[in-house]
């Protein structure tokens, strides 16, 4: 059997719109991955968590609430911490340019904010989980 | 990988997490792993839930892994979710009832794509579970695929089956009818608060089997999303397990499952063995062929590719 690509989608911090991170979990699936969708409402910790029990290839964030700088860098500090930082993280939402190289410098490997095409992101989770060392 | 396995036996969740991937996918260290980590299993009491999808099973077993925990026992789950049958993709939603679990260090849960496994699980479920034997899991828990009416397969592998059902999920015909409603050793009425509960529970207790050696499946009520009701769930699934031990049934069943491994595991090397060389691939062209030209019927063809293989 070959090699599934394995995602994890979750929405960290408060904001209830998960419009979105359905879309992206969606198109994800349709291009034939494994999406565990974690539902609203996580904490990082639970996040982090979750990535390491489901061995997932990468991660995607979504938060719509303006708690990104707070919340995405957290993810990948933990990630850090528990001896998983190969596995890549990405966030999208509501995120200002000027917060994008912040972001990225603080660990995120891709940042996507309103009107990113679903191609761009398949192709952009494709890329990130083929890059991960095992 | 020998490192791999001595990672999990210490209690490494990153090892495990990684092993049931490559379990998953089949890779040939994993044939390996599972070698030297049989002996360490069998270990645990081993829960599977079926029922229809929606009528509470991951919240269900949400509480149960809280219970379970307040009562010192560690908790494995792997909840399995249907693959698309057009694209391989697949989305694993159980885990958004099992967050408030996810940090325990003694809680470990698994979501697992069905992968085009029939029968309501995954070809790697119970290898899985082997590995959270491993890692230290003295209760693992199973989720089906939200189940219709025939997938029974969970029945033949767990030591205890809870069939989760809900009010006004159909009239007396579908509980008569046969299948899933024979296989519980524990009914659960979720969402009891809703109408057409009492009916539920007086129609299950009316057709539900009286199983051998005096074990009589009780029909619980909960409210999942509420944690009524699951103290109830949590001490039946303990009296359960004794009544395995203490009965014999649980040596009856150990061996029921051997026997289903192994009749599973032959069927898929012999299949392997006669489809997977070059030479046999051609073999399986040309027999495909006859079929399809009505010169031979299947079960002719796969007696002579038997023999081919038995002579070669």
């Amino acid at each position: 059997m070959a090699k599934k690509i394995r995602v994890l989608i979750a929405k960290p911090g408060l904001d209830g719109h998960d419009r979105g991170a359905k879309v992206i979990a969606r198109a994800l699936r349709d291009a034939g991955m494994e999406v565990i969708y974690t539902g609203l409402r996580q904490s990082p910790e639970d996040i982090a968590a979750a990535a390491i029990e489901e061995d997932v290839d990468a991660i995607g964030l979504s938060c719509l609430s303006g708690a990104h700088m707070t919340l995405f860098p957290r993810v990948v500090q933990l990630l850090k911490k528990k001896g998983a930082s190969d596995i890549p993280v990405a966030g999208g939402g509501i995120i200002p340019p000027e917060d994008v190289p912040k972001l990225k410098r603080a660990g995120l490997k891709g940042v996507f904010g309103p009107g990113t095409s679903l191609q761009d992101i398949v192709a952009f989770f494709e890329t990130a989980a083929s890059g991960r060392a095992k | 990988m020998t490192s791999l396995v001595a990672r999990v036996l210490e209690g490494d969740k990153r090892a495990a997490a990684r092993l049931i991937s490559m379990i998953e996918d089949d890779e040939p260290e994993a044939r390996n792993a599972l070698r030297a980590i049989y002996r360490h299993s069998g270990k645990a009491h081993l829960v599977g839930f079926t029922g229809p999808p929606g009528a509470g099973k991951s919240t269900l077993i949400s509480r149960l892994i809280k219970a379970f925990r307040a009562r010192g026992r560690k908790v494995g789950v792997i909840a399995v979710d249907p693959t698309s049958p057009f694209t391989g993709g697949a989305i694993l939603g159980d885990r958004v009832r099992m967050t408030d679990a996810s940090r325990d260090p003694n809680v470990f849960i698994r979501s697992m794509a069905t992968r085009g496994h029939p029968g309501g699980l995954a070809l790697a479920t119970f290898d899985a579970v082997k590995v959270l034997e491993a890692l230290g899991m003295d209760l693992v828990m199973v989720e089906t695929v939200g189940a219709g009416q025939s997938e029974v397969e969970i029945a033949k592998r767990a030591h205890t089956t809870v069939v989760v059902e809900m009010p006004a999920s159909g009239d007396e015909v579908q509980i008569l009818k046969a299948g899933i409603l024979e296989i519980g050793d524990l009914y659960v009425v979720n969402k009891a608060d809703l109408d057409g509960a009492d009916a539920m529970v007086s129609n299950l207790e009316l057709v539900i089997p009286e199983h051998s050696k005096g074990w009589r499946p009780p029909v619980l009520r909960t409210v999942a999303s509420e944690g009524t009701g699951v103290t109830d769930v949590a001490d039946e699934l303990e009296k359960h397990w004794k009544h395995l031990t203490a009965s014999g049934e649980l040596a009856a069943r150990e061996r029921a499952r051997a026997e289903t491994e192994l009749r599973g595991a032959l069927a898929e090397a012999a299949l392997q063995r006669l489809t997977a060389r070059p030479a046999s691939q051609a073999n399986l062209g040309k027999a495909i062929d006859r079929i399809v030209h009505r010169q031979s019927d299947v079960r002719t063809v796969a007696e002579e590719l038997l023999k081919a293989g038995k002579a070669s």
